[in-house]
């Protein structure tokens, strides 16, 4: 006789644990996900509010809604939660953390108490950040890399945020911690590291970074909230320090940092792509190891931030290079999925759509990503709209469209409910639409030397601003849209089977919604992830 | 009845990766340490000069010897032993606040001097304030450590009371112990570069 942990749906509550506290302190992976998930939907939210606001702002020249300071107040704020609140936690800790145990057969993640501790920390520098806004000398108007000397000497809220941020760090630190310790020893036994599938394998890269690059952002974010108070001046000229080197310490985090933001993405389209397609993943090794080539080589190229900051031109050279480097395990995915795409019998479903466009989103984020990354054209683009442009086309285009991705394909596994189609392919058109209405013309005001970080401009620049707000609202048309086609089939019966999609890897061999106790024992039989002959859809 | 699950080397695994996030951690002052002392070696060895060897060289042997009665007390809990683990443990905590005294007379008697972030007499001194700047900055950072290192073990001791940590389940004591090595060995980095790099 089973127990009603075994066959009750994680999303009900088990007899006599109900209500909040059963959400909250609850120790299941699955729970904790969703956690993780509401909470970095609604930061979203808050960025993309601050982001239209923004957009709007830039409408026209001169003063239009919002004045200098206070622009300078939203884009630091529209970084630190787009960054730190959503798009680091995103993937990772939301799916990760629901996906990562049931795709390796495993009861739970190795710590659990730990796992709803770094939410609880999660949420506690959310709400740091949050408060940092309208406590002490105003909103951090330093944007979201507190660039010492400003960061040290203005008056508004810097000390609270960069508190913040080391709380959050060290959240995503134990998050890594859990999944690294996790895909070693909780993978089911016959589950050898050939067989993970590549989303497993993408936290597991992920993980790594996380752990290893964070701490460093810690001691430094530690560094300016110490100089904010005592003054030492560690990275004051006046008083014997040097200011570049803050930014070594902040990039030596931060660059590794935007591949923990992109490649869980890269791992859920991973997934998504052979699905569709009916087809064996192509290079299953060459992908795997892509993710941890990333992992590797994106360590060593964090000074390509700082080409105009008066370095060497010997470092200059060589993190040129090093950049140059990256971009082949990142290519080596594309082509890979591409390949796999190949002679597929494919099935255009909305997740197959939003895993599309990350692959020509990101591969125009990718590609103008070079123009940064070669000293000379940096020189010309640096600190322009180019760089805004081709960040949000790499994070926004990529990490946020595989986030959308992941949110359909595993829509009905999570909800035991199937999403509205017609509705998730209109916003696909919406937010395909609109997200290269808005950033594309920033390439070009870019590369015309609209330098980024100003509330007014000149009006050769006015015709890309206008488009670029236009598309904003188009986009936000579409995050309407489709988080409408999402909510409104939240309700009503569960009549999703464990396999709508007909894919191979282990989370669809549970019923939809799992119920809160998966895998008490390890399952018998692990198949290779991406092999489909004899696997039956059950929708 | 499912058996709750219990992961012994997972348990270690989590702990080692931890402690390389506490190096890294460190890592980074470390970073800004050898580029200063590239830049300023002669006032860094004037530096070192004002620091006392004497206090310097105390907290070393104090700190190795905890090291010491820690590995003692797994030993000791290993071998079912608990009133002299519980014994050993105390002693740690207790030269953790010898440590930490030591380095309060230390801080007092430079700051008494008016060197401190700050003083005016700092504020003028590129080099030498980049030096002490440091050396708060690191001791101050080590010294956070081992309070809560010490807090750990006092909470291994609190589960070794409670029954909860045994001779047959010593797992979290070891982890402690694994942490308060590290916080030696911090130190064991520290004390060279600020109190014999003249």
């Amino acid at each position: 006789m089973p127990s009603p942990g075994e066959t009750v749906p994680f999303l009900d509550p088990l007899p006599g644990r109900s209500g909040l506290t059963s959400w909250i302190f609850s120790t299941d992976h699955k729970r904790i996900g969703m956690l993780y998930l509401w909470c970095i939907l609604t930061m979203f939210a808050v960025g993309v509010a601050i982001g239209v606001l923004m957009r709007l702002e830039l409408i026209a020249p001169g003063r239009t809604i919002m004045g200098a300071q206070a622009y300078n107040a939203m884009f630091t704020l529209h970084g630190v939660v787009m960054v730190f609140l959503f798009v680091i936690p995103g993937i990772p800790a939301a799916f990760g953390n629901i996906l990562l145990p049931l795709q390796i057969g495993a009861e739970d993640v190795s710590f659990p108490r730990l796992n709803i501790f770094s939410w609880w920390l999660y949420l506690t520098g959310a709400v740091l950040a949050v408060t940092s806004l309208f406590t002490g000398g105003g909103p951090p108007d330093t944007g979201w890399t507190f660039y010492v000397p400003f960061s040290e000497r203005t008056t508004t809220n810097v000390s609270l945020a960069v508190v913040a941020v080391f709380i959050l760090g060290f959240s995503s630190i134990l998050t890594g911690l859990n999944f690294i310790t996790t895909i070693h020893r909780l993978r089911a036994p016959q589950m050898s590291w050939g067989k993970l599938p590549l989303f497993v394998w993408s936290l597991y890269a992920t993980a790594w970074i996380q752990l290893l690059a964070t701490p460093v952002l810690g001691v430094t974010v530690a560094l300016v909230f110490i100089e904010r108070l005592l003054g030492i001046g560690l990275f004051d000229p006046a008083k014997g320090g040097d200011p570049l080197l803050y930014q070594h310490l902040f990039w030596i985090y931060s660059h590794p940092a935007v591949y923990i933001m992109i490649v869980p993405a890269m791992g859920v389209v991973s997934e998504i792509i052979p699905a569709f397609d009916r087809k064996s993943i192509f290079g299953y090794k060459a992908i795997a190891v892509s993710s941890l080539a990333i992992a590797f080589a994106g360590s060593l190229v964090w000074a390509h931030h700082m080409f105009t900051s008066g370095m060497s031109d010997t470092a200059v050279l060589v993190f040129s290079f090093l950049t140059f480097v990256v971009a082949i395990p990142s290519a080596i995915k594309v082509f890979n999925w591409v390949a796999t795409l190949y002679k597929g019998s494919i099935y255009l479903e909305p997740p197959l759509l939003f895993a599309l466009g990350f692959i020509f989103l990101f591969s125009v984020g990718g590609l103008t990503g070079l123009v940064l990354g070669s000293a000379g054209t940096d020189i010309h683009v640096h600190d322009t709209y180019f760089v805004v442009a081709h960040f949000h086309y790499v994070i926004f285009g990529g990490t946020g469209f595989g986030l959308f991705a992941a949110m359909h394909f595993w829509f009905p596994k999570i909800f035991g409910r199937m999403y509205d189609r017609k509705l998730a392919n209109a916003s696909w058109y919406l937010l395909i639409g609109g997200f290269n209405m808005l950033y594309f013309p920033m390439f070009l005001i870019g590369l015309m030397g609209m330098p980024r970080r100003y509330y007014d401009y000149l009006p050769m620049y006015q015709t890309g601003h206008m488009i670029s707000t236009a598309g904003s609202w188009v986009l936000v048309a579409g995050l309407v849209t489709m988080f409408w086609g999402l909510s409104k089939c939240l309700r009503g019966p569960r009549t999703v089977g464990r396999n709508p999609w007909g894919a191979a890897t282990l989370e669809w061999t549970l019923p939809s919604p799992p119920p809160h106790l998966t895998f008490l024992d390890p399952p018998d039989e692990v198949p290779s992830p991406y092999s489909y002959a004899g696997v039956k859809r059950d929708a | 009845m499912h058996e709750p699950h219990k992961d012994y080397l997972g348990d270690k695994f989590g702990m080692w990766l931890f402690l390389f996030t506490e190096i890294l951690l460190f890592g980074g002052l470390f970073l800004l340490y050898a580029i200063y002392l590239h830049r300023y070696p002669a006032e860094f060895h004037q530096g070192g000069l004002e620091l006392s060897r004497i206090f310097g060289a105390a907290n070393t042997v104090v700190l190795i010897t905890s090291s010491f009665t820690v590995a003692l007390a797994i030993s000791a809990l290993q071998q079912g032993r608990r009133g002299l683990c519980q014994g050993l443990l105390a002693a740690t905590i207790a030269l953790a606040g010898v440590f930490m005294v030591n380095k309060y007379f230390e801080w007092s008697a430079k700051i008494a001097h008016g060197i401190y972030p700050g003083s005016s007499e700092m504020a003028q001194a590129g080099g030498t304030n980049i030096f002490f700047g440091l050396y708060y900055v690191m001791t101050g950072a080590h010294g956070l450590h081992v309070v809560i290192g010490a807090a750990i073990l006092g909470f291994c001791m609190l589960r070794i009371g409670q029954g909860r940590v045994t001779a047959e389940d010593f797992g979290l004591l070891e982890n402690g112990g694994l942490y308060w090595h590290l916080v030696d060995l911090v130190w064991i980095f520290l004390f060279p570069l600020f109190y014999l790099i003249s």
